[in-house]
C-alpha cells in the first residue's frame, strides 16, 4: 500500500461573524468547512463536487495553506503542514500549486504573460539560473498550447480559454507534485471546457501530477477523476471511486446531483426521472441539526434531525463511503423515488 | 533579450521533459501581427486622441517653460527692475499688462510668478502623494489594527480644512527673514502637505483593499511570494490609477491654495514673486488699477483649470480598468 501524498484529517474552518466596526462582537460563525477528511494518493485525481457556497474553495485554500484551519491536520508527504516555519513553507509551495477559477481575475493585468509565467522563477530563484528563464517560460507556453512568441503580450489580449492556459502554465512552472484546481473550467464556454480538461489530463500523464479537481457539477469531473467526493454545507457526504459514485450512488444528495447530469445513452435518457431538490441550501452560519441535508431530503425521518450520520463504508466493494442513515445503493436509472415528496419533472429532451 | 525564435524554444528541455507533446489547438496564426499592449499604453493611446487632454497638456507645457525659462517670454526684462515714476500706468504697447504700484512691469512679473506657483503645486502634490499613498498602502494592505489606527489618524487630520490647517501652521511658524525662493516654497509645501495627504491616503487605501484579495494575489501567495513582492508587483500597480487622477486634480487645488495663503499674507512673502503675492499687492488698487489684479488672477485660473482638465482626461482614460 503506497503512502498517501496528502492526508487531510478532520479539518475545520470557521469564520467568525462579527458586528460593529471598532468593538467587534462575535455574533456567530460561518462553518465553511466542518470536519473534512480524505487521503490523496500519488498520481490520482480526486474530484470535489458541491453546490456554490458548500466550502470547496475554502477547502482548497486550507490545503494550500493560504489559510490556517480552525482545527484538524493536513499532512503533506508525511509532514504536518502546521509545523512548518515560514521558510520551510515557502520551499514546500513548490510542490503544491493552484489553478484558479476565473481566468479574468487570476492574471495580473499589468504584467506580461512572460512575467506572469516567469514569476515562479523570480520567487524561487534557485530553481533556474536567470539566463534559462525565458526559454523555460516559452517551453511552458508551448506545453499548454500557446504560442511561445506571445510572451510580451498582456492578459487582456487573450481569450478566456487561453488565459486559463496561462494560469496552468504558471501553476506548472515549479514542477509541483500536486495541483489544486479550483473550478478551473467553470468560467469557460462548454466547447473550451473539454479542451482544457483534456489539457489537464495530458499534463497529468506527462508530469505525474496529483490533482484535487473542484467543480460544482458531477459531469465535469467524471472524465478526469479517479475518485469523487461530494460536499454539502462544509462536509463530505459521499466519497468513492468514479464507478461507484456514478453508477450506484447511495447518498440522496449525490443521487439528486446525478439526476441532473445529462446522459449520453438515449435509452437511459427516456427512462430517467430528474430529481429536483426543493428549497435553497441552508446558511452555513446556521446549519440544520443532525443531517445537514435533511431540510431538502425526501427520505428524511425523525432520527435525521437528532443524530448526525457518520461517514461509513457502503456496500462490499470497498472504497465507497456515505453519511446517511438510510443509504441505498441505487441505480440512477431506477424510478423508486416516491413521487409524493418530490417535484419530478421529465428530463428535457435535448 | 534576444528575439524569440522557434528553433531556440525547441532546444530547451530544461523545465519540461518533452516539447509540444500536445498538439496545439492554437496554431500561431500567420497574419497575427498584434503587438504587445499594456494597459498604460492603451490609456496613452486613448489620451492622445482626447482634445481636452491635448489642450491642457499644451497649456501645462507652456507653464512649465515659464517656470524654468521665464526669459523666453520676457525678452530679457528683469522683474525687479522697477521705475516708481511709472507706478500704476495702464497697459500699453510698451508694457502689455501695465505697471504695478511700484512701477514694475506686470507682464514680466506675471511670467516670473509662475515659478513659485508651479513649484508649490508640484511639490505639494508629490509630497502628499508619496506620504498619503504610502500610508494608504500600509493601512489597506495589512488591515486589522494597523488599518484601524492609521484610518482614525487620517480621519482626524481629514476633519481639519486644508486652508485652516495651512493658516495655523504658517502663523505658528516663526516669521523667517528668508528671501530665498526655495525655502519659502518648502515652507508652503509643508503647510499644505501636512493636511493634504489625507485624501490621498483614503483613495489609496480603498483601492488597495479592492486589489489585495484579488485572485492574482492569491496565486502569488500560493507561489510563496513575500508581502513586499506582492505589494510592489501586484497591489500597487493595480491600485495606482485613482491616486494619479486625484494627484493631477489636486495639483490645481494646491496652486489655488498657495495663492490664497499668499493673498492673506501668510504664504510666500515678497520679494518672492507669485501670483498670490501679486494679487495681494493689487488688492488696495482694485478700482484704480484693475489690470494689476486681472492678469495674475487670469494666469492663476488658467493654470488651475489646466490641471483639473488634465485630471479629468486621465480619469476617463484609466477608468475602464480591465479591458
Ligand atoms: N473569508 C471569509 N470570511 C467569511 N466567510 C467566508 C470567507 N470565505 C468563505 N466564506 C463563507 O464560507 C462559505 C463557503 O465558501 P466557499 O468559497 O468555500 O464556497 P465554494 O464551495 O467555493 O462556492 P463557489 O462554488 O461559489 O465557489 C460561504 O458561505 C462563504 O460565504
Ligand atoms: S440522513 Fe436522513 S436526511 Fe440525511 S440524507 Fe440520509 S435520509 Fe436524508
Ligand atoms: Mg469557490
Amino acid at each position: 500500500m503506497p503512502e498517501p501524498i496528502l492526508r487531510v484529517e478532520n479539518v475545520v474552518k470557521h469564520y467568525p461573524l462579527t458586528r460593529g466596526i471598532i468593538f467587534k462582537k462575535e455574533i456567530g460563525q460561518v462553518r465553511a468547512v466542518d470536519g473534512v477528511s480524505f487521503d490523496l494518493m500519488p498520481g490520482e485525481t480526486l474530484g470535489i463536487v458541491g453546490e456554490s457556497g458548500c466550502g470547496k474553495s475554502t477547502l482548497a485554500r486550507l490545503v494550500m495553506k493560504l489559510e490556517d484551519p480552525t482545527s484538524g491536520q493536513i499532512w503533506f508527504e508525511g509532514e504536518d503542514m502546521a509545523h512548518l516555519g515560514p521558510k520551510a513553507m515557502r520551499a514546500k509551495r513548490r510542490d503544491i500549486q493552484i489553478v484558479l477559477q476565473d481566468p479574468y481575475t487570476s492574471l495580473n493585468p499589468r504584467m506580461t504573460v512572460g512575467d506572469i509565467v516567469g514569476e515562479p522563477f523570480d520567487i524561487h530563484p534557485s530553481v533556474l539560473p536567470k539566463g534559462d528563464r525565458k526559454r523555460a517560460v516559452q517551453d511552458l507556453l508551448e506545453v499548454v498550447g500557446l504560442n511561445p512568441e506571445h510572451i510580451n503580450r498582456y492578459p487582456h489580449q487573450f481569450s478566456g480559454g487561453q488565459r486559463q492556459r496561462i494560469g496552468i502554465a504558471r501553476g506548472l512552472a515549479l514542477k509541483p507534485k500536486i495541483i489544486v484546481c479550483d473550478e478551473p473550467v467553470s468560467a469557460l464556454d462548454v466547447s473550451v471546457q473539454a479542451q482544457v480538461i483534456n489539457l489537464f489530463e495530458s499534463l497529468q500523464n506527462e508530469f505525474n501530477l496529483t490533482y484535487i479537481f473542484i467543480a460544482h457539477d458531477l459531469s465535469v469531473v467524471r472524465h478526469i477523476s479517479d475518485r469523487v467526493g461530494v460536499m454539502y454545507l462544509g462536509k463530505i457526504v459521499e466519497v468513492g471511486d468514479e464507478a461507484s459514485i456514478y453508477e450506484h450512488p447511495s447518498h440522496p444528495y449525490t443521487q439528486a446531483l446525478l439526476s441532473a447530469v445529462p446522459v449520453p445513452d438515449p435509452v437511459g435518457r427516456d427512462e430517467r426521472k430528474r430529481i429536483v431538490l426543493q428549497g435553497d441550501v441552508p446558511s452555513p452560519a446556521n446549519p440544520p441539526s443532525g443531517c445537514r441535508f435533511r431540510t431538502r431530503c425526501w427520505k428524511v425521518q425523525d432520527i435525521c434531525a437528532e443524530q448526525e450520520p457518520p461517514l461509513v463504508q457502503i456496500g462490499t466493494a470497498g472504497g465507497q463511503y456515505a453519511a446517511c442513515h438510510f443509504p441505498q445503493e441505487r441505480d440512477i436509472l431506477d424510478n423508486d423515488v416516491p413521487t409524493a415528496a418530490l417535484d419530478l419533472s421529465e428530463m428535457p429532451q435535448e | 533579450m534576444s528575439d524569440p525564435n522557434a528553433s531556440m524554444a525547441a532546444a530547451a528541455p530544461e523545465t519540461v521533459e518533452k516539447e509540444t507533446y500536445l498538439g496545439s489547438d492554437l496554431p500561431p496564426a500567420p497574419g497575427d501581427k498584434e503587438k504587445s499592449r499594456s494597459l498604460w499604453s492603451d490609456a496613452w493611446r486613448e489620451l492622445k486622441s482626447n482634445k481636452v487632454f491635448i489642450i491642457s497638456l499644451v497649456l501645462i507645457v507652456v507653464f512649465l517653460i515659464m517656470t524654468f525659462f521665464p526669459q523666453v517670454f520676457t525678452f530679457g526684462k528683469d522683474p525687479m527692475a522697477c521705475d516708481l515714476t511709472k507706478s500704476r500706468q495702464a497697459p500699453s504697447s510698451e508694457a502689455w499688462f501695465g505697471y504695478d504700484n511700484n512701477g514694475c512691469d506686470v507682464y514680466t512679473r506675471t511670467i516670473y510668478g509662475a515659478k513659485a506657483s508651479i513649484l508649490v503645486g508640484v511639490f505639494a502634490t508629490l509630497f502628499t502623494m508619496l506620504l498619503g499613498g504610502f500610508i494608504g498602502v500600509i493601512a489597506g494592505f495589512f488591515g486589522g489594527w494597523v488599518d484601524s489606527i492609521l484610518s482614525r489618524l487620517t480621519d482626524i487630520f481629514f476633519a481639519i480644512p486644508l486652508l485652516l490647517g495651512g493658516i495655523l501652521v504658517l502663523t505658528s511658524f516663526p516669521a523667517s527673514d528668508s528671501t530665498n525662493l526655495y525655502s519659502e516654497v518648502a515652507k508652503v509645501v509643508l503647510a499644505l502637505g501636512i493636511l493634504g495627504w489625507t485624501s490621498m491616503t483614503r483613495i489609496m487605501r480603498s483601492s488597495v483593499i479592492q486589489v489585495r484579495n484579488a485572485d492574482f494575489v492569491v496565486a502569488a501567495r500560493a507561489l510563496g511570494a513575500k508581502n513586499s513582492r506582492i505589494i510592489n508587483k501586484h497591489v500597487v500597480p493595480n491600485s495606482l490609477a485613482p491616486l494619479i487622477v486625484l494627484a493631477t486634480i489636486s495639483l490645481g487645488g494646491y496652486i489655488g491654495a498657495e495663492a490664497t495663503l499668499s493673498f492673506l499674507g501668510l504664504g510666500l512673502q515678497p520679494p518672492v514673486i507669485s501670483w498670490g503675492t501679486m494679487i495681494n499687492d493689487a488688492q488696495p488698487y482694485i478700482r484704480v488699477a484693475p489690470f494689476m489684479l486681472f492678469f495674475p488672477a487670469f494666469f492663476l485660473s488658467i493654470a488651475v483649470l489646466s490641471f483639473i482638465m488634465l485630471g479629468d482626461a486621465v480619469r476617463e482614460a484609466l477608468d475602464p480598468k480591465l479591458r
